[in-house]
């Protein structure tokens, strides 16, 4: 039997663009682009070139270190374009997909007598592998390790994330079969982390897991928070984590022996017209998307949620790991005596702030930080929106300065980026947490 | 709105790199800043930001200080008229003196620690931090009103340099900046800040009615303890009640502790002020006091009601404005209650055993400034020991 844990410290943030429940299908969006860059660490060995024909589930490249993770295709087409940046760096390859998707085919028949290795090549080859996120560090799973425990989190608390409720509805057979798979997989246990208070109906079937609850603010619903409470990571410990949605993409393939990454995504924030969800598939191209949906030019589109998302073009692509595209306006004007004086209600945890505090309206949010990079002085303030049992400070100044000792003592191998997102939010000293955090782990796997 | 932006835009490129005043660069963009948020907009990680900032979190603190500076404004006028005519003046009369002899120290100090603070900016191509906008007004406040100004520029000027900016600036300090600023004159200028001459400001030459002293609640304490007497034989001169509302002799800001709390109330409500430390401060300053009361010890200070410690003297003050800079107090929830309660402790501590000097604040804040960060070492390790015991378990 699973925990059941009250999260105290964190913060919902509520903002305009709530998505309504309908589910909208548009016409199929014709480019699809998968970016190296959404893979911490990845240095991408290219498989194709430019005006190849792909299938959807043939490899487009492969991970250098490790040439059996491939990274797929979402659909068939051709591949029109390699985009690369600094340094040739690859950061994004293009397919222009074909009207009637064609799927290479993986034999997946009889999958309760294949062993955990047999299931891991189908993974790998399939492109499905990296969506299994491997903690410490938030990196690709290293096929070779046979992780302490798999921890799923069925619900996102983020902002205007989607409810998976309504989002996974459909799936349920696809879940519960993926969920078998990820069982074969470690040696412990699989978590699966749920709140009470939303509809799990799509989780019902799920056996063999280890189903903890969860209530309270966000981040009460980022599996970091989640395993910091029922299995926290020791120095040594590998946990692998993976969102329900890619769960049903492997209980999908197991089933019909094709890579079908169609998803529901939200398509929210206070710009958009219809904020709803839009059927839609990973690395699909937005654009017709936000076509005659979007409220204003001076736009900020994010991939993901507003607190952990990458910023993306309006004709940009949605990140391998996103389900959630929200367009929030910019904040590039001047506001005469805005710290003294703002004009107009921001969400704020400081009670300094009382209009914005007490009338907890919706808040129409923009990207101005409302202040200016300064050394810390405020104390006591992650600590509000931390629930995990890390001093966010502390471990924040461990890596500036460098300490590796201290950061392993303090934690580091707990947290990734995201689960420090709203500390970095409520910094008075508008300092780049996630940046900081992301620097720290990145040294530390550098030196483990 | 808009012709100042385009006054200022119009202004900028002469303070940019390559412009003629480019050297004043840091002070003209603390100038920009000031007036409006700039326009920049969030680069990577989280895209939305708090409302706060560090601007609205100093300014905050000067609000909460401004009851204080208000009071002591008008203090100052009435106990200068106690003093010359042993009747009170008006209103509007006492804050005109208090005005005269206040308002040159503020401007002192703002002037010299503001000056100083930009040229470190600008030589360090750094913004300009707010901290000073809080400091200097601390730094009047705990002066005592006869205060020469050269003093007060020279204890400033030591306070940013040696106090703060060697350190690396405003959040690298060890020291509370104000308090050092008051030590620097204590111990360079002990006749200036102590005994019974400075507590009231008086013009050259004026003489005083009869019967008019100039000692303060501590210091009648420190001479009765000296003298031997006893705790019922009637010491204070001013009633507690006196003592409590605030106009009695002492600094500029510390004399009133109904004043201190509307400070405290504001820095509560507003989250700027850590209330674990005020409170904490407070329960310690009343242990210490009970623990004397408990004694069966006998003399001035043995006897006192506990709850005289935090009415008379700065102790209100230093809980609520100066125990609370962030910088230099603990920095973790759990090490600012030891850190308060100690403050409260060996203020008392200080005021009933130190002979030299009556008032024991000060001392305890910097002391503890200077033992923070063990406190806090400690409460960091003891979450590392759980993680360790964790992984052994």
């Amino acid at each position: 039997m699973g925990k059941s844990v009250k999260i105290r410290r964190g913060l919902d943030i509520s903002l305009e663009g709530k998505p309504s429940t309908h589910i909208h299908t548009l016409s199929s969006p014709t480019t699809f682009a998968v970016k190296p860059t959404n893979f911490k660490g990845l240095v991408p060995k290219l498989k194709v070139k430019q005006g190849d024909e792909v299938k959807a589930g043939d490899c487009l490249f492969s991970d250098k270190k490790n040439d059996k993770i491939c990274f797929t295709s979402p659909v068939s087409g051709e591949v029109i374009e390699i985009v690369r940046g600094n340094r040739r760096a690859i950061i994004e390859v293009k397919i222009l997909a074909d009207s009637q998707i064609s799927y290479k085919t993986f034999d997946t028949t009889n999958f309760a007598s294949k062993s955990p290795d047999d299931i891991k090549a189908i993974l790998l080859e399939s492109g499905l592998w990296p969506f299994i996120v491997q903690r410490p560090f938030g990196t690709l799973a290293d096929p070779t390790i046979t992780p302490k425990s798999i921890h799923v989190s069925g619900f996102d608390s983020s902002p205007l994330a989607p409810d998976l409720g309504v989002s996974l509805r459909g799936q349920e057979l696809f879940i519960e079969k993926g969920f078998k798979i990820l069982d074969a997989l470690c040696e412990g246990n699989v978590h699966l982390n749920l709140n009470p208070k939303k509809d799990n109906t799509v989780f019902k079937n799920i056996t063999n897991t280890t189903v903890n609850h969860f209530q309270g603010p966000h981040p009460s619903g980022l599996v970091g928070v989640q395993i910091n409470k029922v299995d926290p990571i020791n120095k040594g410990d590998v946990v692998w984590t993976i969102k329900p949605q890619h769960v049903a993409f492997i209980g999908k393939l197991f089933e019909t022996g094709q890579l079908d990454l169609e998803q529901n995504i939200v398509l929210a924030g206070s710009e958009i017209k219809e904020p709803a969800y839009y059927t839609s598939r990973v690395g699909a191209c937005i654009d017709n998307l936000l076509e005659n949906n979007c409220s204003n030019d001076n736009v900020r589109v994010i991939s993901g949620n507003v607190l952990t998302g990458d910023k993306i073009s309006t004709s940009g692509y949605l990140g391998f790991y996103d389900n959630q595209v929200t367009v929030i306006p910019e904040g590039d004007e001047y506001e005469l005596l805005g710290w003294l004086l703002p004009s107009y209600p921001r969400p704020t945890i400081s009670s300094s702030l009382p209009i914005s505090k007490f009338l907890k309206k919706k808040f129409k949010v923009n990207t101005n930080p409302h202040g200016e990079p300064r050394a810390y002085v405020v104390t006591g303030q992650y600590e509000k929106v931390m629930p995990m049992d890390i001093m966010p400070q502390q471990l924040i100044k461990a890596i500036m300065a460098k300490d590796l000792e201290l950061m392993e003592n303090l934690g580091i191998y707990e947290v990734i980026e995201e689960d420090m997102a709203l500390c970095e939010f409520v910094c008075t000293s508008k300092i780049n947490v996630q940046q900081v955090l992301s620097e720290g782990l990145q040294l530390m796997a550098e030196e483990s | 709105m808009k012709f100042l932006r385009n006054q200022i835009d119009k202004l900028k490129p002469t303070f940019s790199e390559g412009g003629k005043l480019s050297f004043l660069h840091s002070t003209f963009d603390a100038f920009e800043t000031f007036l409006f948020v700039p326009n920049h907009t969030t680069k990577n990680g989280a895209h939305i930001r708090d409302g706060i900032d560090l601007k609205r979190t100093m300014f905050t603190v000067i609000v909460a200080m401004l009851p204080v500076l208000l009071f002591g404004l008008w203090n100052v006028g009435h106990q200068q008229s106690l003093a010359l005519t042993g009747t009170d003046g008006s209103l509007f009369n006492n804050f005109m003196i208090g005005l005269i002899q206040t308002l040159p120290i503020i401007i002192v100090s703002y002037g010299v620690g503001l000056g100083i603070e930009m040229a470190f900016a600008q030589f360090r191509g750094h913004p300009v931090n707010e901290g000073f906008l809080v400091t200097g007004m601390l730094i009047p406040l705990c002066m005592p009103p006869d205060v020469p100004l050269w003093m007060v520029g020279l204890a400033t000027a030591f306070s940013v340099v040696i106090g703060k900016e060697v350190f690396g600036g405003t959040g690298m300090n060890l020291l509370n900046p104000a308090l050092t600023a008051r030590m620097f004159l204590y111990i360079g200028y002990p006749t200036s800040m102590s005994g019974d001459a400075v507590w009231t400001y008086l013009p050259e030459g004026s003489k005083t009615v009869d019967g008019y002293s100039g000692a303060t609640n501590l210091g009648e304490l420190a001479a009765a303890t000296a003298e031997g007497k006893s705790w019922s034989d009637d010491i204070l001169s001013a009633s507690i009640m006196d003592s409590f509302w605030g106009n009695i002799q002492g600094s500029i800001g510390e004399t009133s502790v109904v004043a201190c709390l509307i400070g405290a109330f504001i820095l509560i409500a507003s989250g700027i002020g850590s209330w674990k430390i005020m409170l904490s401060t407070l329960l310690g300053g009343l242990f210490m006091g009970w623990i004397f009361n408990i004694s069966g010890a006998t003399g001035a200070y043995m006897d006192m009601p506990a709850y005289y410690h935090l009415i008379i003297g700065g102790f209100m003050f230093g809980a609520v404005f100066m125990a609370t800079d962030p910088v230099s107090a603990a920095q973790t929830e759990s090490g600012k209650w030891i850190y308060g309660f100690l403050i409260g402790l060996l203020t008392v501590l200080i005021r009933v055993f130190n002979p030299g000097y009556p008032e024991g604040i000060m001392m305890a804040i910097l002391l503890m400034n200077v033992f923070a960060p063990l406190i806090d070492y400690y409460v960091v390790q003891s979450n590392i020991n759980k993680r360790l015991k964790r992984v052994n378990a």
